[in-house]
């Protein structure tokens, strides 16, 4: 079992930079800390094995005190304290809610409480107490007043609440919109309150939540609920039924409307974290752990797809108990990266004397001071997607994707217990909807040297972090100086990040690509460069970062694809930037127009080979070849499944956007039957789509010039870069990959 | 449900000689129904010591419940796949499969 976790505030730095670092220590009264060079995380024998270099930090030469750190997870929006709430004798609470697990337990969905003296008021759903309202005096005693009627999971509801301090009368409503025979979750209780006073504690009003705890600055919640939230309202008086109603009518009786304490409208603000007050009071607040945002509100009429144009009917918030963004931990340490060290990939270890936890970062040399001609980018926003994947112990295809029994590493076991270190965008939320945001600012368990994966195939069973160190690894094992950088850094930076840099080799599977990165790798590619894409299933998702909020990112599972889950017809288009979600491929841009291949085929279980095809006796293509036999098999060994060609597969496609002029150096063959065709190739759905009969499972090498005097190479395949290191590395698949990069670092244009 | 014939023993034949990797299509038909199983007391391998030891275990169907770890201990990831068949090979036909 882990003891001891951690993460950085930063993912990538410059020399000089100070990074901080968040420490959960469980395992031991203290630890200690080193900085360490990764070079290969890989620990299987059959490879060159674990390999790190320590540097001297004196800064982190001491003893640090362990301690646990907790993570509170469940989003939910916070409005800070106000006089107006402590004003309040009689109120009024009202929503439109959509739950989705109203069988959980209790869930509050608009509250002004306090846990240790059990006061305020909580508006809640209650399983079969159906929505209630909780009061309590302040001094322990409290009451709890239910329709007495269980709310449909996924239907919308009117709900509202009442309290009058003079006569003491409660009421409770819900509503549902749409009516089904036999069902009836219509209901209004009325009641007396025996308390003496409903009590109006400290602290913030919390929607979807009730706040637990503020010991420590820092605000922890409990009753979170699960589902969506549309524009809540609070009033200082007990109003009628019909004025509940009012209160959400375009325009409110005026009246009515110097009732209102708060009128919080979530169609407001949607990229934002910011939730805004339309009442004059301005109470506005802020989204805290990251609740889905730009949601379709109960009037959704489908005649809009895009939030942008109609946001008055994504005017919903999904609130879910897991959601995560920012663990929040206190900081342990800061250290600053020392002044002229080398880009590369970059660690602080923790450690006691039973565990520890990598926290790895890329050092990047100052913009515009390229330590190389060779620049390694780190697919950082495809391991945020796959940051902390419940797949082996949620997922019920994975032994069949596998062919195998899936393996689980001590951190899936700890990741399956402890839920607060969030999901990934392989993951859905414990109300079965899928997770569309991932953040950084937690320990992310699979981001690790020596991590191994499920996923990985049979062999060294890699996947994304810790397979690319056998990318880095190689590059030092040959003699190339390269520098690092990640995806955040191109977003962020655009094309003068790259600009330097004569190569550029990509990680094994660089999924997830924002319009920034993707517009500035183009730029790059367009004035010469040349792009060795080391891997396959690249350029697959759009995906966002979020404009106020670092270390944040969103991808939307919209309309097809290999995907975990399916995002909500109407819901494609992103919070954070307002930008379509889904496949790039879906948006006019295939991954073949970038690299000239394109995902087209996945298995888990052995990798095959590659073998030669026709365009590699092409005089364009003599220098790839050089010191490889004319019916050589190519990488028909390898730590990833035993071979160069495997877990995902990409293929040549003119009509997909390969260019004219490509060669298709080598094809690979002999798959499984794990092996299948991707969805998004099948129109309509046939037998013979698998390894052992489709043609379309094969991953095409592939080499072609830019008209800028660049050029591209794709290895089209997941485990070609396992079978780099094989018999020292020294064989073929080493020997095309040195072939290339030589000829892609020399100045002469293509 | 899928159903094959319990006496088609060299379908255990050709897995135990290899577990991993390719298959006829009749053993992988059998293959897809054991390894389809829901996620209900589905078996799966801790690896509890990298490259050298896995234990099976099962996992229970219910979000954050532990994995149950059983005494079954495997220095050989194709041994614990031939454990494991066996096991359905039993639940499916109602017959033990001898080695
Ligand atoms: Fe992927």
């Amino acid at each position: 079992m882990k003891t001891i976790v951690g993460y950085s505030d930063k993912i990538s730095a410059t020399p000089g930079e100070a990074i901080k670092f968040m420490v959960s220590c469980t395992g031991a009264k203290s630890y200690r800390a080193e900085f360490v060079r990764i070079i290969h995380g890989d620990t299987n024998p059959a490879g060159p094995g674990y390999k790190e270099e320590k540097i001297k930090a004196p800064a982190l030469a001491k003893t640090f005190p362990g301690r646990k750190q907790e993570i509170h997870a469940g989003s939910y929006v916070a409005i800070p304290d106000s006089p107006l709430f402590h004003d309040l004798s009689s109120f009024s609470v009202s929503a439109l809610i959509w739950p989705t697990t109203p069988d959980k337990g209790r869930q509050s969905l608009l509250s002004k409480w306090s846990e240790r003296s059990k006061g305020g008021f909580q508006l809640v759903v209650d399983g079969n107490k159906g929505v209630a309202f909780v009061l309590g005096d302040g001094s322990g005693k409290t009451e709890e007043f239910g329709t007495g009627k269980a709310l449909v999971g996924r239907e919308w509801y009117f709900v509202g609440a009442t309290y009058d301090a003079a006569s003491k009368q409660v009421h409770v409503y819900q509503e549902p919109m749409e009516q089904y025979a036999k069902i009836d979750s219509t209901a209004h209780a009325k009641g007396v309150s025996k308390l003496k006073s409903v009590a109006r504690p400290d602290g913030p009003l919390v929607m979807a939540a009730h706040a637990k705890d503020d010991s420590g600055g820092r605000l922890a919640c409990a009753g979170h609920y699960n589902g969506k939230i549309e524009r809540p309202k609070l009033a200082n008086r007990a109003l009628s039924r019909l004025e509940l109603e009012n209160l959400h009518a375009a325009l409110v009786p005026s009246d009515l409307a110097t009732a209102i304490v708060g009128d919080w409208d979530f169609s407001r603000d949607i990229m934002s974290v910011k939730v805004s007050d339309m009442s004059p009071n301005r109470l506005h607040g802020e989204i805290v752990n990251m609740p889905a945002r730009a949601m379709k509100g109960h009037n959704w009429t489908g005649k809009e797809m895009d939030w942008k144009h109609a946001p008055r009917q994504y005017g919903a918030i999904h609130f879910h108990d897991d959601d995560l963004y920012d663990a929040g931990w206190d900081v342990d340490f800061e250290f600053t990266v020392p002044a002229n060290q080398k880009s590369g990939v970059y660690a602080v270890r923790v450690y006691t004397e039973t565990d520890e936890d990598f926290m790895p970062f890329c050092v990047k040399p100052p913009l515009g001071k390229a330590g190389a001609k060779i620049c390694f980018l780190m697919p950082t926003a495809s391991y945020m997607a796959y940051a902390n994947e419940h797949m082996p112990t949620n997922a019920t295809l994975a032994e069949m994707l596998t062919g195998q029994l899936a393996v689980l590493y001590p951190h899936d076991v700890f990741l399956n217990e402890h839920r607060e270190y969030g999901a990934s965008n392989y993951d859905t939320h414990s109300d079965g909807s899928g997770v569309c945001y991932s953040s950084r600012l937690r320990p992310i368990l699979n981001m690790r040297p020596k991590y191994a994966s499920w996923l990985g195939g049979a062999g060294s069973s890699l996947w994304q972090f810790n397979a690319d160190g056998h990318i880095a690894d190689w590059l030092e094992a040959m003699g190339y100086e390269f520098d690092v950088v990640t995806d955040e850094d191109l977003h962020h930076e655009g094309f003068a990040r790259i600009a330097p840099y004569k190569a550029i080799l990509t990680g094994s599977h660089p999924e997830y690509w924002s319009k920034p990165a993707w517009d500035a790798l183009d730029a790059w590619k367009r004035q010469g460069g040349r792009l060795m894409y080391m891997g396959a299933n690249g350029w697959y998702w759009r995906v966002a970062f979020h404009p106020e909020k670092p270390g944040m990112m969103e991808v939307r599972r919209g309309e097809g694809g290999i995907r975990a889950w399916a995002a909500e017809p109407g819901e494609y288009y992103h919070s954070f930037t307002g930008e379509y979600g889904g496949l790039w491929r879906r948006q006019g841009k295939p991954p073949q127009m970038v690299a000239g291949t394109g995902f087209s085929a996945q298995g888990f279980d052995i990798s095959s080979y590659f073998k030669r095809q026709p365009d590699s006796f092409n005089p364009r293509a003599k220098f790839i070849f050089e010191g490889v036999g004319k019916d050589e098999i190519i990488g028909d060994f390898g730590l990833i499944g035993g071979g160069a060609a495997g877990l995902e597969l990409d293929r040549a496609d003119r009509l997909l956007g390969t260019p004219p002029h490509a060669l298709v150096l080598a094809s690979s063959e002999g798959h499984t039957d794990i092996y299948m065709v991707v969805c998004e190739e099948l129109l309509i759905n046939y037998p013979a789509a698998t390894g052992s009969q489709s043609p379309l499972v094969r991953a095409d090498m592939v080499f072609y010039e830019l008209a800028g005097g660049g050029a591209v190479f794709s290895s089209s395949s997941i485990a070609w870069s396992g079978s780099l290191s094989h018999n020292n590395y020294k064989n073929n698949v080493s020997k095309i990959t040195d072939n290339v990069l030589k000829r892609f670092v020399d100045e002469k244009p293509f | 449900m899928y159903q094959f014939d319990p006496k088609a023993l060299h379908l255990a034949k050709e897995f135990n000689a290899q577990p991993i990797g390719k298959h006829s299509a009749e053993l992988q038909k059998v293959l897809n129904l054991f390894r389809g199983e829901a996620m209900k007391d589905k078996y799966v391998l801790v690896c509890t010591e990298p490259h050298k030891r896995w234990v099976l275990s099962q996992l229970t169907g219910v979000r954050g419940e532990k994995v149950r770890m059983t005494n079954h201990v495997f220095t050989d990831i194709d041994e614990a796949e031939r454990f494991v068949f066996k096991l359905r090979w039993k639940k499916y036909t109602g017959k033990e499969l001898r080695d």
